[in-house]
């Protein structure tokens, strides 16, 4: 009893909720604000759910497998420009991270610079990024990959210079002490120390490449998206639910691929 | 003969922390020299000014000769080879094989195209696998740095220095993070390094008895001053007082109940 009032006593004054409290409040009111202001309605959402349920029949029960086989051309169309504008992509990110890193950035305005147009890069969707060398390029799937590739190098880049402001300082410091080079250092105390995580990042926007170059098909850049454009434009949806059963697997595949690549990588 | 010279050193950091204040003192070929202060008395930036990862604000710093406050690019580069550098925090690539750190201390001997490569010679890889038997660590060298414990690890990165075939070895805290036994080990090693390759070596060091056990000398900082230089049979407690300010705490001293 009486060690317990002197705890109490000891005991700091308790911190002040008010501040959670408040933000609690403010993100219940930003989600209510954004429902309203998009017309969310749940009586919409569950009085329309048997119409969505019937779509899903319709894609999926059954789909049409015997469309299968005019799909898998295009569907390794759309790997090989995923592949070749990850790969490309990936490659021009390197130098474009290194001097993004402001922890190894050699000159303060040449990373601003380049974070900068990293920013810009982001920005603008990769549809958009299609549409503009479609119109440079012409329609097909060289488009497709400048678009991807430049979708590519603004995610890794990204990703990558973070990972590089990340690395144990320590390295660098003792080859600098061993009177190593700009070069030498990149090489033995950077590359080890972000590998890992770089390739694991070329790998996800590989992933992620593959989707996207479903949709980039609706502005002509080649590959599985523009059976989309066909399929749906003419309510062929068990047709469209073979093309979303097909690039289901092959994102399983390559998912497995790249657990099994990082897993050893790591 | 001299093969370092400081001479009326000062450093002031940007934030105003005078660090160093006109420290001046020589060391001869093949001595064994521990710098003692409390933190923050500037023993480290004194160590990274010598080998310029700290530039200095005045004064000099001539090693064998020439001055590393005025030397860039390639001199530099070469005069930093010439000096091999052990941390507290080892500072081991953990991802890369032991022989791997440890043949980044031939990394100057080359073109940094050949560096880059991986082109490494047959002798720079002798130079490696010797400098790890001296440690008596011959065994782990393939494998990666990340597997060896804190006194292991601290080996290695001797030994990466030692593959620099340095004229002047700089240890700063060398065994702060490590447990009583390795931390006899590793300053063990120094010292025999000291003594059977004649490399000459200066180490901070936080405990004062171990500074007065493996050193012949002394240096001694206070607030970024040389308040003691001089040989280590010397240093009595008004001494130790006069570089401390007080009476040394327990934790400043490693103690006899540590010692094998």
């Amino acid at each position: 009893m009486n060690s317990d009032r002197h705890l109490k006593e000891l005991l700091p004054e308790k911190p002040s909720e008010l501040k959670r409290n408040l933000s609690i409040f403010l993100l219940i009111s930003i989600i209510y604000a954004s429902g309203s202001f998009t017309n969310f309605s749940l009586s919409k959402l569950l009085g329309n759910l048997k119409e969505g349920a019937d779509l899903l029949d319709r894609m999926f029960f059954p789909p049409d497998f015997a469309y299968a086989k005019r799909l898998l051309l295009p569907m390794l169309e759309t790997i090989q420009i995923s592949f070749v504008g990850t790969v490309i992509g990936s490659f021009f990110a390197i130098p474009i991270a290194v001097f993004s890193a402001r922890n190894i950035s050699a000159n303060k305005s040449v990373g601003v610079f380049f974070r900068l147009f990293l920013n810009l890069f982001r920005t603008i969707p990769a549809l958009v990024f299609a549409a503009f060398f479609a119109s440079v390029f012409g329609f097909g799937s060289f488009s497709g990959m400048m678009a991807l590739l430049v979708f590519t190098i603004g995610l890794v880049a990204k990703l990558t210079y973070e990972a590089i402001e990340n690395i144990d300082p320590g390295p660098l410091e003792a080859l600098t002490a061993a009177g190593a080079g700009q070069g030498a250092i990149f090489r033995y105390a950077i590359v080890p120390q972000v590998l890992p995580q770089f390739l694991s990042y070329v790998l996800y926007s590989f992933e992620i490449n593959i989707r996207a170059s479903a949709v980039l098909g609706y502005v002509g850049a080649g590959g599985i998206g523009e059976y989309y454009d066909r399929t749906l434009s003419f309510l062929k949806y068990d047709k469209a639910g073979t093309i979303v059963l097909l690039t289901f697997f092959v994102i399983l595949a390559i998912d497995l691929i790249s657990a099994r690549l990082r897993a050893r990588l790591i | 003969m001299e093969l370092l010279e400081i001479k009326h050193i000062s450093k002031v950091y940007p934030n105003g922390v005078r660090a160093l204040e006109d420290v001046s003192f020589t060391v001869e070929k093949g001595e064994f020299v521990s710098i003692i202060g409390l933190s923050g008395a500037g023993k480290s930036t004194l160590l990274r000014s010598i080998n310029k990862l700290v530039e200095i604000s005045s004064g000099e710093i001539l090693f064998e000769g020439k001055n590393i406050a005025l030397a860039r690019g390639k001199d530099l580069r070469l005069m930093r080879r010439d000096m091999g550098m052990v941390f507290q925090s080892f500072n081991l690539v953990k991802r890369s094989k032991v022989i791997t750190n440890v043949l980044a201390g031939r990394i100057a001997y080359h073109s940094s195209w050949r560096s880059i490569l991986g082109l490494f010679p047959k002798e720079d890889k002798e130079i490696a696998f010797k400098a790890l038997q001296r440690v008596n660590i011959l065994e782990k060298s393939y494998s990666r740095a990340d597997q060896l414990s804190g006194g292991q690890m601290q080996r290695v990165a001797i030994a990466r220095s030692l593959a620099q075939e340095p004229k002047l070895l700089l240890a700063d805290e060398p065994v702060a993070s490590l447990d009583p036994l390795t931390t006899i080990q590793v300053m063990d090693d120094l010292k025999r390094i000291n003594r059977e390759l004649g490399i000459t070596t200066l180490v901070n060091l936080h405990h004062v008895d171990l500074a007065l056990k493996y050193s012949s000398r002394i240096i001694g900082l206070r607030e970024g001053r040389l308040v003691f230089d001089g040989p280590a049979k010397d240093v009595d407690d008004s001494i130790l007082e006069l570089i401390y300010g007080r009476q040394l705490l327990s934790n400043e001293i490693f103690g006899e109940e540590h010692e094998q």
